[in-house]
């Protein structure tokens, strides 16, 4: 019996840690690095743990955590509520709906349907905030940050694929 | 019981398919209801956003700290670099603010005995509160702070948050144990500032670039870059003089400022009550508001 407990304990630890995970890049996201200019286009690192896990793990991500997670974000950076809970639901609809595409290929195709996915997400978001806000929101910035979103994604995708065979191995 | 559990799987597999699509399509309609209530500014809202900032707190003050000290760190070597240079620079700007302080002795002698003269009362005495940034979050849409001082410490929403530069912005919601400022480059920052050498009134208007712009300006006033920009005090939130930017590019598109404060530097903010409530409501306190006559 006792065995079994543990056993169930570590598999339940180890099914969490998308979603841990996802919370750490959201907090990651939001602290003070005391770069110069690198607050406005600080790189979409929640929706990289998103897209990587939407496409290796859906069963372990499932939608609520994604709104949960768009939730918290919205909260921290002070962005309407919603928002980023919307973005986020519809990339992780959009790669769940075609992940057979995304299964089991090369990392080129990987990144590439993150480039497809950000800038989407990144019009997406946008356009949401430009009619909450009633005006148009200058895009610059938003440029930079899917520049710098694509040049981080591998660093990010090497660490996930890791702990994805180091600890996800079986589930 | 093999045949039961195929039996089964066979049939529960399209209901959990259809319960998954049903719980993401009322998810994505959730998020939006959210939106619409946001927008309504509703108070459950804003205490929903302080009371999970109140949880994530205690969290990113911890986290926040090794980058701080990191960074510190890089800083102090690289001064360390310049060392003689800035000696001589610091030496120089001794030697005139030396003189400064002189003409501001006189002046300051000679406006206490114009206002003894004129019996000026004095507006109400600044009280000051130092916080902490733990997080900086923003990027192309808002841009605002966390700081890690909350309603327990005396928070009020309107406050002035400054740094030894300028001004930063001001308190826009707040929980028991966390604050967050609305930056002044935010889209929604009003601020009522005065075009210093012509006493000029306007309002600096954020727009989520580095440079805010003034609007709201009389017809037929002349500014021009380099003009410093300070508070108003106009609507009784800000205390005047605060410094704010310096005027950066006069153009038809429209005036643009400099901002004091370097985002990426601020660590440490003060946040001024002023013992003014202004424009700025607070629940229950709204009758004792009376302005100074």
């Amino acid at each position: 019996m006792k065995p079994a407990f543990w056993l169930r304990l570590d598999t339940l630890a180890r099914k969490f840690t998308p979603f841990g995970l996802t919370f750490v890049l959201i907090l990651l996201n939001v602290l003070p690095l005391h770069i110069p200019g690198m607050a406005r286009v600080m790189p979409l690192l929640p929706l990289m743990a998103i897209y990587h896990w939407a496409v290796n793990r859906p069963q372990l991500m499932p939608a609520y955590v994604v709104f949960l997670a768009g939730l918290l974000q919205d909260i921290l950076t002070g962005s309407p509520l919603g928002v980023s809970a919307i973005v986020f639901l519809g990339v992780y609809g959009v790669i769940v709906g075609q992940r057979r595409f995304l299964v089991d290929k090369s990392f080129a195709v990987i990144w590439l349907g993150f480039s497809l996915v950000a800038a989407g997400a990144s019009a997406v978001n946008w356009l949401l905030v430009s009619v909450f806000y009633v005006t148009i929101i200058d895009g610059d910035a938003l440029f930079f940050q899917y520049l710098l979103s694509l040049g981080i994604f591998p660093m990010l995708t090497w660490i996930f694929t890791r702990w994805q065979r180091a600890f996800l191995g079986q589930i | 019981m093999k045949e039961g559990q195929r039996f089964s799987g066979r049939v529960s597999a399209p209901i959990t398919n259809l319960v998954h699509r049903f719980t993401y399509i009322g998810l994505v309609a959730a998020a939006f209801a959210l939106m619409l209530l946001g927008k309504a500014d509703l108070f459950i809202v804003e205490r929903f956003r302080a009371q999970v900032t109140d949880a994530v707190a205690p969290i990113l003050e911890v986290v926040s700290k090794p980058v701080a000290t990191f960074n510190e760190v890089i800083q102090r070597g690289r001064e360390l670099a310049d060392i003689r240079r800035e000696n001589a620079a610091l030496r120089q700007d001794i030697e005139r603010l030396l003189q400064w302080q002189s003409v501001a002795r006189v002046l300051e002698g000679e406006n206490k005995a114009l206002r003894e003269q004129l019996n000026f009362v004095p507006g109400p005495q600044a009280s000051y509160l130092t916080a902490r940034t733990i997080a900086d979050s923003g990027g192309a849409f808002a841009h605002s702070l966390l700081v890690n001082v909350g309603s327990q410490d005396g928070v009020t929403n309107g406050q002035a948050v400054v740094t030894g530069d300028g001004l930063v912005g001001r308190v826009a919601g707040f929980g028991s144990r966390a604050t967050r400022v609305l930056l002044i480059t935010d889209l929604n920052s009003r601020i009522p500032v005065l075009v210093e050498p012509t006493r000029t009134r306007a309002i600096l208007a954020g727009n989520n670039s580095d440079r805010p712009r003034l609007i709201h300006l009389p017809p037929g006033v002349s500014v021009s870059p380099g003009d410093r920009i300070v508070t108003s005090g106009h609507g009784g939130v800000f205390p005047t003089g605060l410094p704010v930017g310096v005027v950066d590019s006069v153009s038809e598109a429209g005036i643009s400022m400099q901002p004091f404060v370097r985002r990426d530097r601020i660590e440490y903010v003060r946040l001024i009550d002023f013992g003014l409530q202004g424009i700025i409501p607070l629940p229950g306190k709204i009758t004792d508001a009376e302005p100074p006559k």
